[in-house]
């Protein structure tokens, strides 16, 4: 890299692609690094040809990109993690592949697929998109879409805020994804500790990407939490008391309360990052009286409640079809409720076992480790709760139920796991190892994966009308069961003989075995992407069969399932009174559930803008132009989020009517159509006479 | 006085109609987010305790070097009188004053804001001048970051007070405009409250 900044292009020239390393030295490290630039470019080749040729610009536009419904913003939310978590399944996979061929000697220690900077690179971007673009898009894109429609409410409290906070999530996602073919990513980790990630180290643009990828999609995060939480005190269906939301609500309140609470620190902790290597500022730098610590503290400060705020929504999931699926009511909602609330408290105490070995006291340590532990206790209320639910059920044992029995299995291994280290004395031992590795990956992929894509399984046809392929799903789930048993039980054994994280070498012969068993393992995890892909386009060809347009395929007792499939936008023709917990069920339970609202009243939907694009180009624009040093765009873009928020203050906004009898005309086609509509009992439901009407005198939940 | 309030701070009243109803979600958000900028500050704070030790000073200069008390001191009243000013704005709005008082009382807090804002820089221009820039130390990047962000949100409430006087000019007091104008009350008033912490943690403790 140039030392000179071009005052048009910053330090952006041709030498940045990994192109030009594949020219300047063709090997296998450089051939992956310009294959995954190329998948990139042919990618969004192919994207934009598909738009054009179908002549989707228009309705993408019209009616997604501009538009404010949760219920759409959610599954945009969606596809933009499952477009992430392709290319970190991929990473996750080369990186397996390079450590089972990273055997050296010391004399020779550099040898493997890839080279050691791009193995750093490979680890801090898959970390990196697993937690921020795809962990946490899955769990906010399924919240938009299932909240409102649970709480009985047209949208979000404050839907255009929405549009905005997906808008940085995705700008955020857009500039790791250009990491990949302009200039390189940090080599830090998904943490980015300082000194090492600081300006003296780290001189490239790597860091930065990180950083302006975290900052702008935390906002976002920030503003999604707001929107949640408001949402839920303020937004609910008549008579929906607290203690009458569906456990998914209640998982959400939390997430919410904790993404206000926690995102700001790693706002500040990123902030204070970017100061030091942008304004030469001495936060975490080794001299000058700077202090690394408080780095590790602030960014734990965030990074603990973050995983709760991972893993709550799924246990939300778990608690829905646990219930669903057994057709049993949930057993020990209110042990539920509380330990999901004692979950979401605990959590903001318990940051300081990320750093045990970092040199505090050990009595400091033994508060923290006994926090940890006790984080534990209504972990396992939970379970229990969840297996109490299914005992003496009728279980049908459907794609979700099959990944919710992945997840008894696995996480409570992964539980354990972390029990073990949150023993400071044996943490001392482990840390640092793939030990770790193995543990984290065993709460988040049983946890947050197995719950996120269960509950896909569970509304998608809540939101396009049609169910997904049965066998295919259950597939799916197995290959997902298989591939994590595979590729990290083994990190336990390698961490245990003493296998550090991130090495890009070794030289213990003893760890082949172990290595080549997880990179089947990560075979397998392919395999199991392939299959979800090929889940989702097999159902799709097969629409019509797998068509619900009831919108009850599973004889749900939430509110959501009182709606036809696909929703229409306005969710509820009339805003419900709710009488009871799982009101749906209730309505069943008390005679014809379908009956029509006696009047119908105009519907004010808010009006579609561009205002969140607009504020995501912007901010794209920001993040690119500070990681390049592009001066004039950076300040051009800065001063443009100020000016659009202006301009959008001085607008008379006018919410769209959907006129009465519109609504009218949709929803009696919906009843007269339900009317006709045989129903289908527990046996057919996974058959084609499952038309979303289900058989009433099976409803036991 | 046996009006239910919707909302923590002074409500627009059930007078307001729709605007009342409104306010009740959004000014609620905005108060969720206020609690959130405030965790950035309390972090900033304990942050801002760490470095103040020899270590985190680094032989730079001190808070005794660096310090002006009198300035501090001026740039409290500003700010203090023009958080006092906006309850102007407020009762103006509640009571269905003409508009030209709302602005009126709009041009007061954004001219203290100013006043506060030109002692602030100036201060900021002289500890630059005697070595104490953000890059001297630990302690003084901590200062810098803390009091510069207060001094940012000030900037923007300025940006936010012009914006809302365009909108009063332009829009009239219509139900929206209530509304934000509410909202930028609890924001004003929020910077008072931080900036009490700022002079009793940043300034007195040091200097005592």
């Amino acid at each position: 890299m140039s030392a000179d900044i071009s005052p048009i292009f910053g330090k952006l020239d041709w030498s940045v692609t990994p192109y030009t390393d594949l020219l300047r030295e063709v090997n296998s490290s450089t051939i992956v690094g310009a294959g995954a630039a190329s998948v990139l470019v042919l990618g969004a080749i192919a994207a934009v040809a598909l738009l054009t040729w179908m002549r989707w610009w228009g309705p993408l536009y019209r009616n997604w990109l501009t538009s404010a419904d949760a219920k759409k913003i959610g599954i945009m939310y969606i596809a933009l993690a499952l477009v992430m978590m392709a290319r970190g399944i991929i990473e996750g996979f080369v990186i397996r592949t390079h450590q089972s061929t990273a055997l050296g000697t010391l004399t020779q220690p550099e040898s493997g697929l890839v080279s050691p900077d791009h193995f750093a690179q490979l680890f801090s971007t898959h970390g990196t998109i697993m937690i921020f673009f795809v962990a946490m898009p899955l769990l906010i894109g399924l919240i938009n879409f299932v909240l409102p429609q649970q709480l009985g409410a047209r949208d979000m409290a404050f839907p255009v805020l929405n549009q905005v906070s997906l808008g940085l999530t995705a700008a955020g996602a857009g500039l790791v994804m250009i990491s990949l073919l302009v200039g390189k990513f940090g080599t830090g980790g998904w943490t980015m500790y300082p000194p090492y990630t600081g300006i003296d180290y780290s001189p490239g643009e790597g860091v930065d990407y990180w950083l302006w990828a975290i900052l702008i999609s935390g906002v976002g995060s920030t503003l999604t939490g707001m929107n949640f939480a408001v949402t839920i005190f303020k937004e609910r269906a008549p008579g929906m008391h607290f203690m009458r939301m569906p456990l998914f609500c209640w998982t959400s309140l939390c997430v919410a309360i904790m993404l206000i609470y926690a995102m700001p620190a790693l706002t500040v902790s990123s902030g204070m990052l970017a100061l030091d290597r942008y304004a030469g500022s001495h936060f975490f730098t080794n001299e000058a009286g700077g202090n690394m610590m408080n780095y590790a503290n602030i960014f734990w400060m965030f990074g603990h409640p973050e995983v709760y705020i991972l893993i709550l929504p799924a246990f939300g999931v778990f608690s829905e079809i646990s219930s669903t699926f057994s057709g049993k009511r949930l057993y020990g909602y209110t042990s539920l409720v509380i330990a999901s609330m004692s979950i979401a408290v605990i959590s903001f105490t318990v940051w300081l076992h990320h750093f045990f070995t970092m040199g505090q006291s050990a009595g400091v340590n033994i508060a923290f480790g006994i926090a940890t532990m006790v984080i534990g206790i209504p972990t396992g209320v939970k379970i229990y709760d969840w297996m109490a639910t299914m005992w003496r059920g009728r279980i049908r044992v459907t794609a979700p139920i099959v990944y919710l029995t992945g997840f008894f299995l696995l996480f409570v291994i992964g539980g354990l796991s972390g029990i073990i280290l949150a023993n400071p004395s044996i943490d001392y031992q482990v840390h640092n190892s793939t030990f770790l590795v193995a543990h984290f990956h065993n709460v988040i992929i049983p946890g947050v994966l197995y719950g996120m894509l269960a509950g896909i399984h569970y509304w998608f046809p809540k939101a396009f009308g049609f169910r997904l392929d049965e066998d295919w799903g259950r597939r799916t789930a197995l290959l997902f069961v298989g591939g994590f048993v595979f590729t990290f039980l083994p990190l336990y054994v390698l961490g245990l003989m003493g296998l550090p994280r991130r090495s890009p070498t070794f030289q213990n012969p003893d760890f082949m075995p172990w290595m080549y068993i997880a990179s089947f393992g990560a075979v397998l995890m392919l395999c199991a992407l392939a299959s979800l892909a090929w889940t989702f386009w097999t159902s799709y060809r097969n629409r019509l069969a797998l068509a619900v347009p009831g919108g009850d395929p599973w004889n749900g007792s939430s509110l959501e399932w009182s709606t036809p499939a696909p929703v229409p936008e306005w969710t509820f023709p009339h805003i419900p009174h709710v009488a009871a917990r799982d009101d749906w069920g209730e309505c069943k339970r008390s005679g014809d559930p379908w009956k029509a609202p006696q009047d119908y009243v105009d519907i004010e939907m808010p009006a579609n803008t561009a205002h969140g694009l607009l504020i995501a180009a912007t901010a794209s624009a920001l993040g690119f132009a500070m990681v390049w040093h592009i001066w004039w765009l950076a300040a051009l873009s800065f001063l443009a989020i100020p000016a659009l928020l202006a301009w959008r203050g001085m607008q008379v906004i006018e919410p769209r009517i959907v006129p009465a009898g519109e609504v009218e005309e949709a929803d009696r086609r919906f009843r007269t159509m339900m009317a006709d509509l045989a129903p289908a009992t527990r046996a057919d439901e996974e058959t084609e006479r499952n038309r979303g009407r289900p058989d009433l005198s099976e409803f036991a939940g | 006085m046996s009006e239910r309030n919707l909302y923590p701070g002074l409500n627009l009243g059930s007078g307001h109609g729709e605007a009342h109803e409104q306010a009740e979600t959004t000014v609620f958000g905005f108060w969720v987010f206020v609690m959130s900028d405030l965790i950035i500050f309390g972090i900033l704070f304990a942050s801002y305790a760490s470095y103040l030790d020899p270590i985190g000073l680094a032989g730079g200069p001190g808070p005794s070097d660096l310090f002006d008390i009198r300035s501090v001191a001026i740039q409290t009243a500003f700010l203090l009188l023009g958080g006092v000013a906006y309850g102007g704005v407020s009762l103006a709005v509640k009571y269905d004053h003409p508009r030209g008082k709302i602005i009126v009382w709009l041009l007061v807090c954004a001219a203290l804001g100013a006043g506060f804002l030109f002692f602030e820089i100036k201060d900021f221009i002289t500890q630059a001048g005697k070595g104490g820039v953000p890059q001297a130390s630990g302690w003084l990047s901590s200062y810098w970051t803390l009091v510069g962000l207060h001094g940012v949100h000030v900037f923007s409430g300025i940006l936010w007070i012009l914006a809302m006087i365009a909108q009063v000019i332009w829009r009239g007091v219509d139900d929206v405009v209530k509304v934000r104008l509410s909202m930028l009350g609890v924001f004003w008033h929020f910077l008072d409250l931080v900036w009490i912490a700022i002079f009793s943690f940043v300034f007195l403790v040091p200097l005592s």
